[in-house]
């Protein structure tokens, strides 16, 4: 990576820091300004944030393999959150054995730059794998069931993340100022971003409920502001990070908006069916790996996709 | 040098692996003893489950805790034995009382005296995974002589989807971990057992968890 690639990479970490210092700021002259109040949750929320922008700025500035082995293990803690919230069979033990072994194979084309395998690996080989791995066990009773939501829980947890980690693969472009990296920041930057500005307008201005049944908290007012927060963004950074023209920057913006905000529902069902609130507890504030990146899961594939047809 | 292997042994292997790729999630953590002697009392599922335990207590305090544990599968050979004892840090009893014979106990009444943290499973065996079996009073005569040591009730979930008897080759479950109020011992075996029994009820409630059959 040369010297004027990493620049723009650093000036946005930067940024996201300031906002991140600005943050803490806030939450701490607001605690003062309201000793009855309890931010202690978003106080734990903000120090969770600044661990996560510390690792994930590591990861991806030393080089592409340090960014993809994080990205492996995320999706690795996110199957095993999944896999320990639903419902499962004794018999499943070796078929779950055989999807989390997916996640290196997955990740390792991501590393070859084999895009033909990485494309088909989970939705072709390991779905007709993991069945047959599950017959040879001879349990019937549950079969479609378990086989149903292994699968689906690939297909979200590493297939779908995966894709963030794609894009480090993408061939080197000089129209890309940033490199590959550069599309992975704005990528996530975005999507969290997005979460966040959905939150705070949802906070501040949220009246009407989207879909009440699958989450409470999800507002018209919140999902807008979201989305005007994030396509201006999208058009600010993309000239910094992406090679993408103005008119594809906004409609990259929507896509990751909107995708974010499906992708969070998504696991806000799941959640709501199985009867629990949080997904883990590994990040105080957040809940577990899964309900930070369930946004990630949608907006990952689709802002692939969108980007490597109009420009790889 | 044992202790040091001990530690090392905790420190690179134990901790990161059930704590990063098992992963846990304890509720309730300010009721673990903060020093000794203290009993430690929980469910059994799986071989990770004493590990598990030591390592939600600090680091420090490892000298101090041992796994009281059968020893008739721990001792039976030789390299078992010295790493039971000496790496995982075990008392080693016998599970049979045998009449005329001293108390099978002793062993854990010395380590009691001495201050330190017991881990006790009164099931007695793993049994099948994620079920637990009726407790035996073995608990139960063993705090009667000390009624002043607290007794912590764990309850503990996943482990045995994680690693059940009988499987050599784990496959990752979130481990949930809840840890009760104190109790004490009872003179009375019965009521100090009703005790127990009805504190890993609330719980074993606490959380509603995935179906698992």
């Amino acid at each position: 990576m040369s010297a004027g690639l990493s620049n723009n990479l650093i000036l946005v970490l930067a940024g996201i820091v300031a906002l991140l210092i600005a943050a803490t700021l806030v939450v701490a002259l607001l605690a003062q300004s309201r000793p009855h109040h309890d931010y202690t949750e978003l106080e734990s929320r903000i120090r969770t944030w600044w661990a996560i922008v510390f690792i994930f700025s590591i990861a991806i500035l030393v080089d592409r393999v340090a960014a993809i082995i994080f990205l492996a293990f995320v999706s690795f803690l996110a199957l095993k959150e999944y896999l320990s919230m639903i419902p499962t069979r004794r018999s499943d033990r070796q078929a779950m054995f055989w999807a989390y072994l997916s996640i290196p194979v997955q990740y390792f084309w991501v590393y070859k730059s084999w895009y033909g395998m990485f494309i088909i690996f989970i939705p072709v080989f390991i779905f007709l794998l993991l069945p047959l791995r599950m017959v040879l066990i001879g349990e019937i009773r549950g079969f479609l069931r378990s086989a149903g939501t292994l699968h689906w829980g690939l297909m979200i947890t590493v297939f779908g993340l995966s894709h963030s980690a794609y894009l480090l693969a993408l061939p080197a472009d000089p129209g890309v100022p940033a490199g590959g990296a550069g599309l992975l920041l704005y990528l996530v930057f975005l999507t969290q971003f997005n979460d966040i500005a959905q939150y705070i307008c949802g906070k501040l201005l949220g009246r009407h409920k989207v879909i009440p049944q699958v989450s409470p908290n999800k507002t018209y007012e919140g999902l807008l502001g979201g989305v005007i927060t994030t396509v201006l963004l999208a058009f600010l950074l993309a000239p910094v990070l992406t090679p993408l023209n103005q008119s594809h920057a906004i409609m990259a913006g929507f896509i990751i908006s909107f995708g974010g905000f499906i992708g969070d529902l998504n696991i806000s069902a799941i959640k709501r069916d199985l009867g629990i609130k949080d997904s883990g507890a590994l990040l105080p504030g957040h809940g577990g790996v899964l309900d930070r990146v369930d946004s990630l899961s949608y907006s990952a594939p689709l802002f692939f996709h969108f980007t490597y047809y109009l420009y790889f | 040098m044992i202790s040091f292997l001990r530690w090392l042994f905790f420190a690179v292997i134990v901790h990161p692996f059930l704590l990063i790729a098992i992963g846990v999630n304890i509720r309730n953590r300010e009721n673990l003893p903060s020093s000794g002697p203290a009993v430690i009392v929980a469910n059994h599922n799986s071989h990770l489950d004493a590990l598990m335990l030591m390592t939600l207590l600090p680091t420090r305090m490892l000298p101090r805790i041992h796994p009281v544990a059968a020893g008739d599968y721990f001792l039976r050979n030789r390299f078992m034995a010295w790493f039971s004892v000496n790496i995982i840090g075990i008392i080693p009893i016998s599970r049979k009382y045998i009449p005329g014979k001293p108390d099978p106990l002793m062993p854990v009444y010395d380590a009691i005296e001495d201050g330190h943290i017991l881990i006790v499973f009164p099931e007695g065996s793993r049994g099948e995974p994620e079920h637990m079996a009726t407790f035996k009073k073995g608990i139960a005569h063993l705090t009667r002589h000390f009624p002043d040591v607290p007794v912590v009730p764990v309850f503990m979930h996943g482990l045995g989807k994680t690693l059940p008897k009988g499987k050599y080759i784990p496959v990752p479950h979130i481990c949930d971990v809840f840890i009760g109020e104190p109790i004490n011992g009872e003179p009375d075996v019965n009521l100090f057992m009703e005790k127990l029994r009805s504190s890993f009820e609330t719980l074993s409630h606490q959380y509603q968890f995935p179906e698992w059959e």
